[in-house]
């Protein structure tokens, strides 16, 4: 079950302003009935160019629901330009926040916003130059792009709590993680793992003599084994086994799951342990 | 507020009895069967009877039940069983609507450079039986099919699937958890080697399972450790909660009959009541090859969360196999592999019914669930102009629709 607000469960169980407004001055219609979710949004304008009303009609999840009861609410008695300003994230705010994976519900409700402003305005709705990334929601690398920048993403699993894109099929994750790299450029040192410094080979061998004196024999003795290095070939650590070890049917799983992965974090991560006669 | 629980597939209450059978077993008797003093051993005697009442139940000899932690495991057991026992054999054979335990495991084994043939299901959700025989090859170490779908109830008729891979001496599992207790369930009249059951889906406690092994099949244990079970199944039994399944099985013996008659007319009360109060409706799933408990119903035009949401209210309680329950963006695998189209997958919405439920309950709902479908599609952008994006390709609407 979700963890949504009292204030979502509130627009969800009693939706403001739904509905279509006859004669708008400004409709949009966005999201689609096979990705799960859609919004039709009208507003009206007074005398005085200010919304006078706004109504939506959603399908969708509560949270999408909500979102469009928010921004309704929003809208009323804002000029065009001050509704020009609302993001996404004033809708999430305005509900005191949305689960992670629902943001996209809020980006919805900001797209159907813009939609409607430019129906308004008179403008073409086709941006130009945009090129469908994620093919199973229909979303732009435009699109993406704004997503990020407005909320500041850095991660695949956000870029599809915000617009769905990558949540299918899976097979746009290249091209999504390279919108992340030109946008922040790839050099993003808070990803980047520590460098382990190059390792001379004898540096390495000492260092998997230590790992196995330090870390490992301790437990194998505990058990009655024990194991030898017999010797290293580039990132094969040849070893043998002693004691309960030897005899022990379990013994190629504490090599592979216990010995090896010890080495892997400890000395490097492309050792890989093989066992041979002693 | 009452609850009307109708989500029997997710998981079902403890029955009165097997809490009551259960409840010594932790403060009284919380000897360990493998001890040698005869506080322990009188433990032993009760999980050997608990082991002959869920045998029974399975047309099984006790011997032939490993108890595991839940049906995750019991799947897993017999899936990396097989495959240690065939190293030679590359392929494994299952379908498109399993349960995740078998589902991803399967996918995570293909990452590993196993070959896997994911079985496609026809629009009513039933399996191509000429499609599977084709697919048996003298490399394939393991066939699993599910006796009967979690999401929709539709039963696949694994007892012959079973022999057609035993001619061809292929081992057959079947993840059975849904059908046990709701329909017979009869391992000595089939020639299926390895059957996985759980516990809280016939009113025995979370986190106990079973897996069934065939006498004479070779098998590998995927917990190694102690010498329980054989020394098929590492680690101190729970006991508790294996005398709660004994009992619960020992019930659901009984109750088969209940369940196909009682259960059965008060679902199909369920689901004709709501296809006729609510156009564009339709049920997925096919019609007659079922599970007498389960109803997987789509409304169109709208969103199967926010139908749950709203019922929640009235304390009722369902699935959806809609995308906004799923936790990710695309509808219920087990739908889409049956062509659902999606503007009726997103409006699904799965009741799953027990011994337990009551006509006034099933009233309840038929009474309370048509005016949130048609509050919500009062809301809903498509519902006036409705006809028009109605792309339904494989659906039945219901006749009486508007």
């Amino acid at each position: 079950m979700w963890e949504y607000t009292d204030k979502v469960r509130d627009h969800f169980l009693n939706p403001r302003n739904i509905g279509e407004i006859e004669d708008p001055d400004g409709v949009a219609e966005v999201g689609s009935i096979a990705c799960g979710d859609a919004l039709k949004l009208t507003f009206k304008l007074d005398e005085d160019k200010r919304i006078k009303d706004a109504r939506f009609k959603t399908f969708g999840c509560a949270s999408a629901i909500a979102s469009a009861s928010a921004l309704t609410e929003i809208l009323k008695g804002k000029t065009v330009e001050e509704a020009m300003a609302i993001t996404n994230q004033d809708i999430a705010d305005y509900l005191g926040g949305l689960p992670p994976e629902k943001m996209h519900c809020s980006v919805l409700g900001q797209e159907a916003l813009e939609k409607a402003i430019e129906n308004y305005r008179g403008v073409s709705h086709k941006k130009p130059d945009e090129e469908i990334v994620c093919v199973c929601f229909g979303v732009t690398d435009g699109e993406i792009e704004r997503a990020i920048r407005q909320n500041h993403l850095t991660t695949i699993e956000e870029i599809t709590n915000y617009t769905k894109a990558g949540g299918g099929c899976t097979n746009c994750h290249e091209k999504i993680q390279a919108i992340i790299d030109r946008i922040y450029g790839t050099k993003r040192p808070w990803e980047q793992p520590a460098a382990r410094p190059k390792l001379s080979n004898i540096q390495k061998i000492r260092m998997i003599e230590e790992t196995i004196e330090r870390e490992i024999r301790p437990s194998l003795k505990h058990d009655g084994g024990d194991i030898d290095l017999v010797d290293v070939v580039g990132n094969r650590v040849l070893v043998a086994t002693r004691g309960a070890c030897a005899t022990c049917q379990a013994s190629q799983v504490t090599l592979k799951g216990f010995v090896e992965q010890k080495l892997k974090e400890l000395v490097s991560p492309e050792l890989v342990v093989e066992e041979v006669e002693p | 507020m009452k609850t009307i629980y109708l989500d029997n597939n997710a998981t079902t209450m403890v029955a009165a009895e097997v809490l009551d059978a259960m409840l010594p077993y932790f403060h009284d008797y919380y000897g360990n069967p493998s001890s040698m003093h005869s506080f322990g051993g009188q433990v032993a005697k009760e999980l050997a009877q608990a082991r002959q009442k869920v045998a029974a139940l399975l047309g099984a000899d006790p011997e032939e039940i490993i108890f595991t932690s839940c049906g995750t495991e019991s799947d897993n057991t017999a899936i990396l069983s097989a495959l240690a026992v065939n190293p030679g054999k590359n392929h494994i054979i299952t379908t498109r609507v399993e349960h995740p335990a078998i589902k991803v495991l399967c996918e995570h084994l293909a990452a590993k450079g196993y070959r896997v043939t994911e079985l496609p299901v026809d629009s009513e959700g039933r399996l191509d039986i000429d499609e599977y025989e084709k697919s048996l090859t003298t490399d394939t170490a393991i066939v699993s099919i599910m006796w009967a779908n979690n999401e929709t109830g539709v039963i696949f008729p694994v007892e012959y699937a079973a022999s057609l891979a035993r001619e061809r001496g292929i081992l057959f599992h079947t993840d059975a958890v849904q059908a046990a207790g709701k329909i017979p369930v009869n391992t000595k009249e089939s020639r299926i080697d390895m059957l996985s059951i759980s516990g809280h889906k016939l009113h025995a406690p979370k986190g106990i399972g079973v897996l069934y092994v065939r006498k004479g099949t070779r098998f590998a244990p995927f917990l190694i450790g102690g010498h329980q079970e054989k020394g098929r199944r590492g680690g101190t039994e729970n006991v508790p909660s294996i005398i709660g399944f004994g009992k619960a099985c020992e019930i659901a013996w009984q109750n088969i009959e209940t369940e196909n008659t009682h259960v059965r007319s008060l679902r199909d009360r369920l689901e004709s009541a709501l296809l006729k109060a609510i156009p564009q409706s339709r049920i997925n799933g096919h019609r007659q090859d079922r599970l007498p408990n389960t109803t997987n119903m789509s409304y169109e035009f709208v969103e199967g969360e926010s139908i749950l949401l709203l019922m929640d209210q009235y304390g009722i309680c369902a699935s959806s196999g809609s995308a906004c329950t799923s936790g990710s963006l695309q509808p219920s695998h087990v739908l889409r592999a049956m062509g659902v189209p999606y503007t009726m997958a997103h409006g699904s919405v799965r009741f799953s019914l027990s011994v337990y439920n009551t006509a006034e309950e099933i009233d309840f709902v038929i009474d309370t669930l048509p005016p949130i479908i048609e509050r919500l599609r009062h809301m809903s952008p498509y519902w006036s102009t409705g006809q028009d994006v109605c792309i339904n390709s494989t659906g039945e609407l219901n006749e009486k629709s508007q």
